[in-house]
């Protein structure tokens, strides 16, 4: 199954397939174990497990979308506080301008849509995506990777990686196939 | 023997009662759920049922714009409203719009959080139910306005050359931001929870076209592991906000009311008697479209009679609530001891809307009660029909108060009739035009079921703790 890199294109690392979530998760731990770090896993539906076998734990998007609330809340209060006091100040009845309770429902639609879109978009932009050019695509067989297949990518970039060596220690995790990815 | 461990797996997992369909039928595998639901649009020819359902639906979104235009040209006067009922058919039907919108992000954030697994099935087209019914309601107040094109800087702050801005004090400027936040956050969460099944897509789809349109769409998602993290971390902070925000809307909607002083208006019930309501509508067209498209599109064991079930069981419960809300309202009117009140409800109940008053409650409160008997949860048929009979409900709802209250208030002198013109009924199934249209179009270019999500439902997508230790 593995076909040889040529000289121009360079390796991106080496990919194992596997059908079955738990040979993934156990494959992941004995990468990791191995001490390989510079690898990813592949999986058509999400894998809590996966990602903390390979080293992967605590995700900054929870502190984002808090900031992008707190600032969300924060325009959209100060935003009716100028517009009523400054910019366009109403005198009904001699009721005070800055009269909070009102603001209440604009400020709280604010944090939530700011803390939406940041939820979005930090997600997207921590991802790397959109990303249009990815080298496992370059892999025939991971087009299944949205399907029902499992993979697990180690990339050459893994200061521990070996051509032959991180081939055989894959060809242990019991999987269908070894490929090799070029860049 | 295998198929068999099978069905005692899904029972296990899901703790059926005995008696119960499981959410999934057993029997599928992480590829047989994909192509089926891929199928239904890469692979499924157009049929001639579509081509003809697109037809009318269709035409009934010309009758929209055919409304729309003429509105422009000779102004609200082509509709009904005048003083004293200024509200008229546009308030309704976008407090009515807006509250079908709601069972969406029930279904897809307030279930989610509640880890109620059978809403895989059932979420993404909940979702794109909301998206298209927000935008028919959010097409009402804009052209109730009467110059939308105006609208912008009555409703947005903006730094504009008249130096003016929107009163902040306004239950209407507060219903503005509920709104467009909620059309805002809907979009999000339904596009966010497209893009896995956008990459299946991608990677299934001959056509050069399709492979193309859908890469673009998928953003280059490649199921990483570390990208699932973040997403189920965005994914779940999102239904977190979207439950707060969408209890937000109605209650915004029904401060457009409450914070008035019309009688029958200035109530305390109404915030949450209108989320009820809301969430009572939205179940309904969730059935409404539920159940023609499983039966079409064949997935009868993706969409089973427990998601009819559960959902039926939903509109019950919302359905009570909306019969106490009814029932306080008689009781507020009476307690209150305000002359005007009693007369309000005097009026609702024998005067000349009382044909509408006792419809509604003939159709929300007294019909929908066969939703006890567990045979009409589960006839898809006369399921079917009762949801039908409550989406009508609850349009009265609405007809009744708004029109009620207003054309006969304080003043014997400035008292009115209202009648709906051929423009107002023109334009409010024009919407359902609209609606329909775009759930049509939905249906046959996206996923109509969330495909990553109905291979977790599957017992093989769980990861065995006692196997995966094993090997370390």
């Amino acid at each position: 199954m593995t076909n040889h890199a040529t000289a121009e294109t360079p390796l991106y690392g080496l990919m194992a397939e596997f059908e079955d979530p738990n040979e993934l998760v156990k494959a992941c731990r004995a990468a990791y174990g191995q001490g390989y770090r510079r690898m990813d896993a592949y999986s058509p539906y999400p894998i809590e497990e996966a990602a903390e076998a390979i080293g992967f734990h605590k995700t900054s998007v929870p502190l984002l979308v808090l900031l992008g609330g707190i600032l969300g809340g924060t325009t959209g209060y100060l935003l009716q506080y100028w517009i009523n006091l400054y910019a366009y100040p109403l005198n009904v009845g001699g009721r005070p301008l800055h009269s909070w309770p009102s603001f209440i429902i604009v400020t709280f639609e604010m944090t939530i849509l700011f803390a939406g879109i940041t939820a979005v978009v930090g997600m997207l932009g921590l991802n790397g995506l959109p990303q249009p050019y990815h080298p496992v695509f370059n892999n025939p067989r991971f087009s299944a990777a949205s399907r029902d297949r499992f993979f697990l990518c180690i990339e050459a970039a893994d200061p521990q990686f070996d051509r032959d060596g991180t081939e055989r220690f894959m060809q242990t995790l019991n999987p269908r196939n070894v490929t090799e990815v070029l860049d | 023997m295998e198929e068999s461990q099978e069905i005692k797996d899904s029972v296990r997992l899901e703790r059926l009662l005995p008696g119960q369909t499981p959410v999934l039928v057993p029997g599928h595998s992480f590829g047989t759920v994909t192509d089926k639901i891929v199928g239904i649009v890469l692979r499924r020819p157009v049929t001639l049922g579509w081509l003809v359902g697109f037809a009318i639906v269709f035409g009934l979104l010309n009758l929209l714009g055919l409304a729309v235009v003429y509105l422009v040209f000779r102004g609200t006067g082509i509709w009904g409203i005048n003083v004293p009922v200024g509200w008229g058919f546009a308030i309704i039907n976008f407090v009515w719009w807006v509250g079908i919108g709601h069972a969406g992000t029930l279904i897809s954030a307030i279930l989610l959080l509640l880890k109620q697994n059978w809403r895989n099935s059932i979420n993404r087209f909940a979702e794109a139910m909301t998206l298209f019914a927000v935008a028919c309601a959010a097409i009402f107040p804009l052209i109730h306005t009467g110059r939308p094109w105006l609208a912008a800087y009555w409703l947005f702050p903006y730094p504009n050359t008249m130096g003016m801005w929107p009163q902040f004090r306004s239950p209407l400027i507060w219903d503005v931001f509920a709104v467009s936040t909620y059309a805002t956050i809907s979009a999000l969460f339904w596009f966010i929870g497209l893009l896995p099944d956008l990459a299946t897509f991608r990677d299934t789809a001959k056509n050069p076209w399709a492979r193309k349109i859908y890469g673009l769409l998928s953003m280059g998602w490649r199921g990483s592991a570390r990208h699932w993290k973040r997403y189920e971390s965005a994914y779940l902070l999102l239904a977190g906000l979207a439950t707060p925000l969408v209890l937000s809307v109605h209650t915004v909607v029904s401060f457009d009311f409450a914070v008035s002083i019309i009688p029958g208006w200035h109530a305390t019930i109404f915030p949450p008697y209108f989320v009820a309501g809301a969430i009572y509508s939205g179940f309904a067209m969730v059935l409404v479209l539920a159940i023609p498209i499983r039966a079409f599109y064949g997935v009868k064991d993706m969409i089973t009679d427990r998601h009819l079930d559960n959902a039926a069981k939903v509109m019950l419960g919302t359905g009570l609530i909306v019969a106490y809300g009814y029932g306080m309202e008689l009781f507020f009117a009476w307690y209150s001891g305000n002359g005007f009140e009693r007369f309000m409800m005097k009026n609702r109940m024998f005067g000349p809307y009382a044909w509408a008053y006792w419809s509604l409650i003939i159709f929300n409160v007294l019909i929908p009660q066969v939703l006890w008997l567990r045979k009409v949860r589960l006839s898809p048929v006369r399921l079917f029909m009762t949801s039908i009979v409550v989406l009508i409900g609850m349009w009265l709802e609405r007809f009744v108060i708004v029109v009620t209250s207003l054309h006969r208030d304080f003043l014997p002198s400035s008292w009115g009739h209202y009648v709906a013109t051929r423009w107002d009924w023109a334009t409010y199934i024009g919407t359902l035009g609209l609606f329909l249209t775009a759930m049509f179009l939905f249906i046959r270019v996206m996923p109509m079921i969330t495909i990553f999500e109905m291979r977790m439902l599957l017992p093989e997508s769980r990861v065995a703790p006692e196997e995966v230790a094993a090997h370390d």
